[in-house]
Parts: C-alpha cells; sequence; structure tokens
C-alpha cells in the first residue's frame, strides 16, 4: 500500500501575527515554524498507522523551499518512510495543486492524506484539488478511517451530525480531529530521519489563480467592561440594549 | 455574465446558512451590476424563499443523486448550471459543504477560489476578496486572477438581510448516471435536539474552571435559557469531561456566534483562535489575570458556582419580559 501525505509548514499557533513591506507580507522575524497540526496529528499518524497495519510505505510531500526542510525531517522522525519536496513557492492553493498532482499522477497512490486546513490560510482547498486533478473521489474533513480490503469507510462531519462515506481505492482525504492521536518523535526516529531519502523535485509551470495584494488585522477589541458578579442584571441589561446580542 | 450561488439545503428545506450565501451573491451581482441566480440541489420545499434573500430565480437540481452530497455530482451540477446561466462567479458557504465541492469545482474550472470571504469583493482594482487567515488573527486581501471567480463566504460574517418576495423556482432534472465514482454516503446520523454549534447564534462554552465533568448542569441551563449550543476548551475535551465535538479553538471548530460566554476558560492563544470571530464575548473566570479578559467585551470577575446560577435567573427574567 503506498501512502501519500501532504504537508506544509506554518506558524507556530502562539506565533505574532504582523506584516512588513506595506502590509504585504507576513512578518517571519521571531516567528517560530512547525508542521502543520492537522497535518501532522492527524494525516500523518494515521498514514502511518495504516502503513502499520496493512504494510507499504508512507512518503510526505511538501511544496516550499529548503528552509522547509526541517518540517519535513520532523515528517519523517515521526514515521514517514521518505520525502519529496516540490522546489517553489507555495503561493497559491491551485498552484501547489497542481504541482502536487503532477507529481503524483505517475506513482500510483493508494491513498493521499492532508490535515483539513492549514492553521495560516485556512484555506481547506489544496485536497480536493489535487482528488479533481487526478480524477479521485475526495473525503473531506474526516473525523475517522478504517480500510476493509480496497475499500475505506471514512467519518465525516456535517451540519448537526455526522456521515458515513464509503469509498473505493485510490481516494483523497482530509484530516480531522478524531482521526488520530498526536505522535512525539522519540530518539531512534529522530536519528533516522537524518538519512531518510529527502527528494528535491522541480515545479512544474502554473500560474497563480490567486495572490495576496494585502493583509490587514481586525479592529482591536474596544477593551473588556467589567461587571459586578453581585450585579447580573447589569450584564443581561448591556447584552440586550448595547451589544444587541440577545 | 450572471453570478451563481450554491444554497446548500438541510432537512428538505434551505440551510441556514444557505441564506447568507444567497445575500452575499445577491449584493455581489448588484454590485458588479448583473443578476444572481440560486442553485439549489435536492429537494428543498422552501426553495421560492431564496427570492426574500435577494435572488430572482433558482435553479432545482432534483433527483435521488441529490439526497446526500455526493461532491462529484455536486460539482457536474454547477458546472452545468454554470454552462445554463453564464455565470463567472460562484458563491459557496465556507461550510461542511462548500469546503467538500468548492476545490473541487475550481480545479475542474481551473479557477481561483478564495475561501472564508468576510466581505463582500472589492471590484475597484481588479477582483479581491477579503478573507480571514490566521485563524482569524488578520485577513488577507486575496485578487483572483481567473476569468471565472469562486468564493466561499464564512459563515456569520455578513449577516442576513430579509426583505419580501419570491423566486421563480425552475426544476432541473440532472442525469448523473454518466459521472463513475466510488463515493457512496452509506448513513447519516443527525444530533437530534442538541443546537448544532456551528450554526448556533449564542453559544455557552466552559473550560477546567468547573473542576468537574459533574457540574455542567448548570452550563446546559444556562444554554437552555438562551437556546444557545453548549462548547469547552481542549483540556475539558481531552481529558473526557466533554465529547470531543465540542471543542472550540484552533485545532477543534472555529466558531462565529453573535454571543459567545466563556466560563472559567483562561483564555489561551489556541483558544481565541477559535472564537475570536464572535461579535460579542463575556468571560466569567475567578482570575483576573486571565488572558482572555484582554479579548472579550464584557467581563466578570468572580466564581463560576455563584455567577451562573444568578445568570441563569436574571435570563429567565429577561427572557419573561421580553416574551
Amino acid at each position: 500500500m503506498k501512502i501519500l501525505v501532504l504537508i506544509s509548514k506554518v506558524p507556530d499557533t502562539t506565533a505574532k501575527i504582523s506584516f512588513t513591506e506595506n502590509n504585504t507580507k507576513f512578518n517571519t522575524e521571531g516567528v517560530q515554524f512547525i508542521l502543520n497540526p492537522y497535518d501532522e496529528w492527524y494525516a500523518l499518524v494515521r498514514g502511518i498507522e495504516l502503513k502499520e497495519a496493512n504494510g507499504g510505505s508512507v512518503t510526505v510531500l511538501n511544496v516550499g523551499r529548503a528552509d522547509n526542510d526541517p518540517i519535513i525531517r520532523k515528517a519523517l522522525a515521526i514515521g514517514a518512510d521518505d520525502a519529496v519536496r516540490i522546489d517553489t513557492d507555495d503561493l497559491d492553493a491551485l498552484n501547489v495543486a497542481k504541482q502536487i498532482a503532477a507529481y503524483a499522477k505517475d506513482q500510483n497512490y493508494d491513498i493521499i492524506l492532508c490535515g483539513k486546513e492549514t492553521i495560516d490560510y485556512n484555506g481547506s482547498q489544496v485536497g480536493g484539488m489535487v482528488a479533481q486533478l487526478l480524477g479521485l473521489p475526495y473525503v473531506s474533513l474526516a473525523t475517522k478511517l478504517d480500510l476493509n480490503g480496497d475499500t475505506a469507510t471514512l467519518e465525516r462531519d456535517i451540519q448537526g451530525g455526522s456521515e458515513v462515506i464509503e469509498v473505493k481505492l485510490p481516494f483523497v482525504a482530509s484530516a480531522a480531529k478524531g482521526m488520530a492521536e498526536a505522535r512525539i518523535p522519540n530518539m531512534r526516529g529522530i536519528m533516522a530521519a537524518r538519512t531518510k531519502p529527502l527528494n528535491v523535485v522541480q515545479p512544474v509551470d502554473a500560474a497563480n489563480a490567486t495572490e495576496v495584494v494585502e493583509y490587514s488585522l481586525p479592529p482591536s477589541k474596544q477593551g473588556c467592561k467589567f461587571i459586578d458578579p453581585d450585579n447580573v442584571e447589569e450584564l443581561v441589561e448591556l447584552l440586550h440594549t448595547e451589544a444587541k446580542v440577545i | 455574465m450572471s453570478v451563481l450561488i450554491y444554497a446548500e439545503v438541510s432537512n428538505g428545506k434551505l440551510a441556514k446558512n444557505a441564506f447568507e450565501s444567497i445575500n452575499y451573491g445577491a449584493q455581489t451581482a448588484q454590485k458588479l451590476g448583473t443578476d444572481a441566480i440560486a442553485l439549489v440541489l435536492g429537494e428543498a420545499s422552501d426553495a421560492a424563499d431564496a427570492g426574500k434573500y435577494g435572488v430572482s430565480k433558482v435553479l432545482n437540481y432534483t433527483g435521488e443523486a441529490f439526497k446526500n452530497l455526493v461532491p462529484e455530482y455536486a460539482v457536474a451540477a454547477v458546472v452545468d448550471a454554470i454552462e445554463k446561466t453564464g455565470a463567472d462567479v460562484i458563491v459557496f458557504p465556507h461550510d461542511y459543504t462548500g469546503k467538500a465541492v468548492a476545490p473541487m469545482l475550481a480545479a475542474k474550472l481551473d479557477a481561483g477560489l478564495v475561501s472564508g470571504a468576510v466581505e463582500l469583493p472589492d471590484n475597484s482594482n481588479g477582483f479581491v476578496v477579503k478573507k480571514a487567515v490566521f485563524s482569524g488573527k488578520a485577513f488577507a486581501h486575496t485578487k483572483i486572477n481567473t476569468d471565472k471567480k469562486i468564493i466561499s463566504v464564512l459563515p456569520n460574517s455578513i449577516g442576513k438581510n430579509v426583505g419580501d418576495g419570491s423566486a421563480e423556482v425552475e426544476t432541473v432534472s440532472f442525469d448523473v448516471s454518466g459521472i463513475s465514482t466510488s463515493y457512496t454516503v452509506k448513513e447519516v446520523k443527525k444530533e437530534s435536539g442538541e443546537i448544532s454549534l456551528t450554526e448556533a447564534d449564542i453559544v455557552v462554552s466552559a473550560g477546567r474552571g468547573l473542576k468537574g465533568p459533574e457540574n455542567w448542569g448548570m452550563i446546559e441551563e444556562l444554554a437552555n435559557v438562551l437556546g444557545a449550543a453548549t462548547a469547552c476548551s481542549r483540556p475539558v475535551a481531552d481529558i473526557g469531561w466533554r465529547p470531543h465535538h465540542e471543542h472550540v479553538g484552533q485545532t477543534g471548530i472555529a466558531i462565529r456566534p453573535n454571543l459567545y460566554i466563556a466560563i472559567g476558560i483562561s483564555g489561551a492563544i489556541q483558544h481565541l483562535a477559535g472564537v475570536n470571530g464572535s461579535k460579542t464575548i463575556v468571560v466569567i473566570n475567578t482570575d483576573p489575570e486571565a488572558p482572555f479578559f484582554k479579548a472579550c467585551d464584557y467581563g466578570i470577575v468572580g466564581d463560576a458556582f455563584e455567577v451562573v446560577p444568578k445568570l441563569i435567573e436574571a435570563f429567565k427574567k429577561f427572557k419573561a419580559e421580553h416574551q
């Protein structure tokens, strides 16, 4: 069984978000970058579990420059067998998806997994785009994935409930909370990751369908209005007359 | 040229998110000086109500294929509707459905997609859509460079304007037999009675400050009085006091209710990332130094076990007076 897991590099969840160059670029100064949690905790770990149960291999793929290599090595330390990095900037989801599809189309992967979204752009786009480009079914926001031969059973959340999806291999799925438990790489994994293959692949020609022209920050809260715990009626009144939410 | 809106159906009726998508699409069409048409897949008894939200026409694709969401069928139907209407702006809700269909459609049409839009597109210089990024901590004004433009709208970001009017509903019977997919919906589980967290106007949430799962009775009662959904912080879900599907935050569910009441939650940055789109935030915490007080609108420094019961009584009284 050949499993491909798509991974992204994102700013740490506690990173301070600011911008430079007239609010056109994300300010990376002092920002620590991590493996996107949804890719790591759910997609990658479930991929490794499926490999452990069924045999085969897990390849991680990242679209980005050489400064992404530390997070790729982390994915290898957690248990992926090898890695591919497509050497281009990841500025637009459709362009990224075309890079991935161009690489994956001749590789006969049985399962392609990614996180449900990245925690920086929150787009939730690349998985579905890759599926469409490869002509594969796409199960989005899956919270559970089990295999039975060449059939997979997945659960996904829907408005006010959940649904059970059955799909034949090969397919693409995006992973949400519930699909697996995070794994912390151990020393053996970290040592082994240093020598696992990381193949750098040249990009294909593709245009950016979208581009960020400017960033902005939300207006900061006016400041908290404190209410006496013995006078909660005042809160009710303010929610009604001032905030107008009840 | 026109704007096509994917209006979601839930339980045989237009879904709550559909009205906001329709509003967004209708207002976008007005801005662009063109028409807006809603696309409804499956049976929706109130499809004509789309007119109240600003469209004059609904294309209703019917048939067994649309009983549940099969993304390939939905994509094919949208492509067909685009051909029929000549639409070059397509609007989705950025929810469980939009996230399944919009990216596939974008790849199919080779079109740019901006997901999580919070404002109408700005067409003064190109076609730029403001979207939430960094889990709501910032916005990216994103230009779409392709002829066809796809937008998915972040729920509860532009609100809903209800007017008069009824839309003309044209039924389209659509044959999906030529579409081959192994994707099958085997079962749909609906949580009966509970208010869906992502759709709720009011959410009451609690954290470790509650000391144990046995103390959630008053949280549920408060939610009940307000017609609210209940939520929790990550530690509470992780130790099993509450189910995982209630976890809101950066790695759980992101919500944008009108009112978010956080009880006994300190307000770690990861929690804030999941709730900072809320219109009004109320924080109740014993610790005056809790970081959440810096990110809220109203705060009560006090013991939840004393404050919440009083709050329940106060809201009950308010509800009785404002029936």
